[in-house]
């Protein structure tokens, strides 16, 4: 076991520094002059090109500025934007904002993804399992941001039970609605994960087994079969942690959330290089990380699978 | 999209078929995988109804004016926002243009990337993916690791940064536009399309008709070509055809953020874009794109389920 984590974690390493490097190199070898409309209309004042040069290393090729925004970077120093503010401060406050919502979205998915595939997989075809994929093959058709407005337009404006957008605080209830949209997609997916699984289970031996040893029916479902079909859904549901702290920037655009979407999207917009990189790095351990402790619960869920 | 190996493998069972098989009439009849599937989806409803959809909007991408005789950039601000009504069916927009007009103009813009997206993600992720598969080693290692590398980028930031940089580097004009929103598609997904053809390509080296081929002194490429890539191909298209639905509507998110497509190449996404601000007082504006839209996807990933449970035997 040890020697596995080690292994795996020597693996993100190549990973890790090819994915910062491209968008490192993306983001900074921008042609042109890095300092037009900075400064509003008028071009910046040679004091302050010269100061900018010097602190993000501009005259160094690609390669040593990369080297040294990592080096930085290791002992936790994320840079500061143009106007002196320091990104991890700003990635500080975005990031918590940002955490809950993609947990409220992971956290609605699973429960109600995972419940119409148990339902639907254990009934087989009938009117409930024609329902569910129905309606999960217009979640999956309906782009998050057509969803988002659709839902703002009828609860927020025509209806008027709730706030159009989330305050500056987000606070958990705020974010029960634009957790609903941000997680609307996969929740299509993971019930249409569970229920293949399952119904690929249900034939399995061990189930017969289980029946025939007169077991309960709560503990055949609830122990042999749903802790046997749970890896692929958890293997999904983890990727998706990670998709949605960064894919979230048309639903925090739509309901006015000041997350690390937002931040990053306003960051390529005012060429912010330094919050893009920042935030773009954070968002990179999380899915690696994340992937890395899926794989670790496999061998809990099922002891078939040995790490050596 | 890649039909014609399809039609190619229905021709050669149904004209070229050896003096054995010929006299063996009826249902007892070998099929080939691919005529065996087409069979299976001319007798889907979700088949049926998805291509005609797919087909109508084909027909309207390529011959627009068939449609309606309404030019779409024609303005008159005393139309502006206008809800509605027996003389333009979707009503105006901002500018007092014809949404309906638009909103069929701007059919072959999001079709156009959709494809265009789906055909390049296939053609790059199958053929590293087949190289990876057959040869093994070092090359596989290689293909694999830029492939993480691809695969660990969040999808939808590294398509702004790179849409970024175009945008930037100041394109003009329609094609360019929409071939650097393809390029930036297809960079970000490729490995997907290789990682399936690799396993399906592994899983085809090991066979009797591969051993053969190698015995006989056929070379890396006839092999490949002539016996891995028809035996891997189905899952990889599969994909292509459940990733084009989902490509036109990432076209539609890039360009809803301000960084896909714009004018002159006014697709879907470009309308909802400009549509965003004004959902209170013109909701209208928003809601014909995007239902053309949904749509739209709808009928591509509907496709896409109907040819996957036709072409893998395990589902039936």
């Amino acid at each position: 076991m040890g020697r596995y984590v080690l292994r795996r974690l020597l693996q993100l390493v190549p990973v890790f520094v090819g994915t910062t490097f491209i968008i490192f190199v993306l983001v900074w070898a921008v042609p042109g002059d890095p300092f037009t409309g900075m400064c509003g209309d008028r071009p910046c004042p040679p004091q302050f090109v010269a100061a900018m040069t010097d602190k993000y290393n501009l005259n160094d090729n690609v390669i040593v500025q990369y080297l040294k925004y990592m080096s930085a970077l290791l002992t936790g120093d994320f840079g500061t934007t143009y106007s002196e503010q320091s990104v991890g401060e700003l990635i500080g406050l975005a990031a918590p904002v940002s955490l809950r919502l993609a947990v409220v979205a992971v956290t609605i998915e699973a429960v109600i993804g995972v419940t119409a595939g148990v339902l639907t997989g254990l009934r087989g075809r009938g009117f409930l399992d024609n329902l569910v994929l129905v309606s999960t093959l217009f979640l999956i058709a309906i782009p998050t941001f057509v969803t988002g407005f659709v839902i703002q337009i009828v609860l927020g404006f025509q209806l008027a039970i709730l706030n159009p957008t989330v305050s500056a605080d987000a606070t958990w209830g705020e974010l029960i609605i634009p957790g609903f949209v941000l997680g609307s997609l996969s929740m299509a997916y993971v019930s249409r994960l569970t229920r293949t699984s399952i119904s690929e289970n249900r034939r399995a031996d061990y189930m017969r087994t289980a029946l025939a040893k007169g077991l309960p029916k709560s503990r055949i479902v609830g122990v042999h079969l749903l802790r046997n079909s749970a890896i692929p859904v958890l293997t999904f549901l983890g990727t998706d942690i990670g998709n949605l702290m960064g894919g979230a920037i048309v639903t925090e655009g739509i309901f006015g959330i000041h997350g690390v979407g937002r931040l990053v999207y306003d960051g390529i917009i005012d060429k912010q290089g330094s919050i893009v990189v920042g935030v773009v790095v954070l968002l990179v351990v999380v899915f690696l990380v994340v992937n890395l402790l899926i794989d670790l619960t496999y061998a809990v869920l099922d002891p078939r699978i040995r790490y050596d | 999209m890649t039909d014609p190996t399809t039609a190619m493998a229905g021709i050669g069972t149904a004209e070229y078929v050896t003096a054995a098989e010929h006299r063996e009439t009826g249902p007892g009849r070998p099929r080939s995988l691919w005529s065996d599937a087409w069979r299976d989806l001319r007798r889907r409803p979700l088949f049926i109804v998805a291509g005609a959809v797919i087909v109508l909007l084909a027909v309207i991408a390529i011959f627009p004016s068939w449609f309606t005789s309404v030019d779409p950039n024609h303005q008159d601000l005393d139309f502006s926002r206008q809800k509605p009504s027996g003389d333009a069916w979707f009503g105006y927009d901002l500018q007092g243009r014809d949404v309906y007009a638009r909103v069929i103009y701007g059919t072959r813009w999001t079709l156009l990337v959709g494809v265009a997206a789906s055909v390049l993600t296939v053609l790059v992720g199958a053929f590293l993916g087949i190289l990876a598969g057959y040869f093994g080693g070092w090359v596989d290692g290689l293909a694999s690791r830029i492939g993480e590398i691809f695969f660990g980028l969040p999808f939808v930031l590294g398509a702004i940064v790179i849409l970024n940089l175009v945008r930037n580097a100041q394109i003009r004009g329609a094609l360019p536009i929409v071939f650097a929103v393809v390029a930036s598609i297809a960079v970000l997904s490729w490995p997907v399309a290789m990682r399936i053809m690799r396993s399906a390509a592994i899983a085809a080296k090991q066979q009797d008709y591969v051993k053969a081929a190698r015995a006989l002194g056929a070379s890396a490429p006839r092999i490949i070509f002539r016996h891995l890539l028809p035996n891997c191909l189905a899952p990889v298209l599969v994909y292509g055809t459940i990733a084009l639905g989902a490509f036109i509507g990432v076209e539609a998110t890039l360009s809803f953020l301000g960084i896909g497509l714009r004018d002159p190449a006014v697709s879907w996404g470009v309308m909802i874009s400009d549509a965003r601000n004004y959902v209170r007082v013109a909701p209208h504006m928003l809601l014909f794109p995007a239902g053309f839209l949904t749509v739209t996807v709808l009928a591509f990933v509907m496709l896409g389920d109907a040819v996957r449970e036709a072409l893998d035997p395990k589902l039936r």
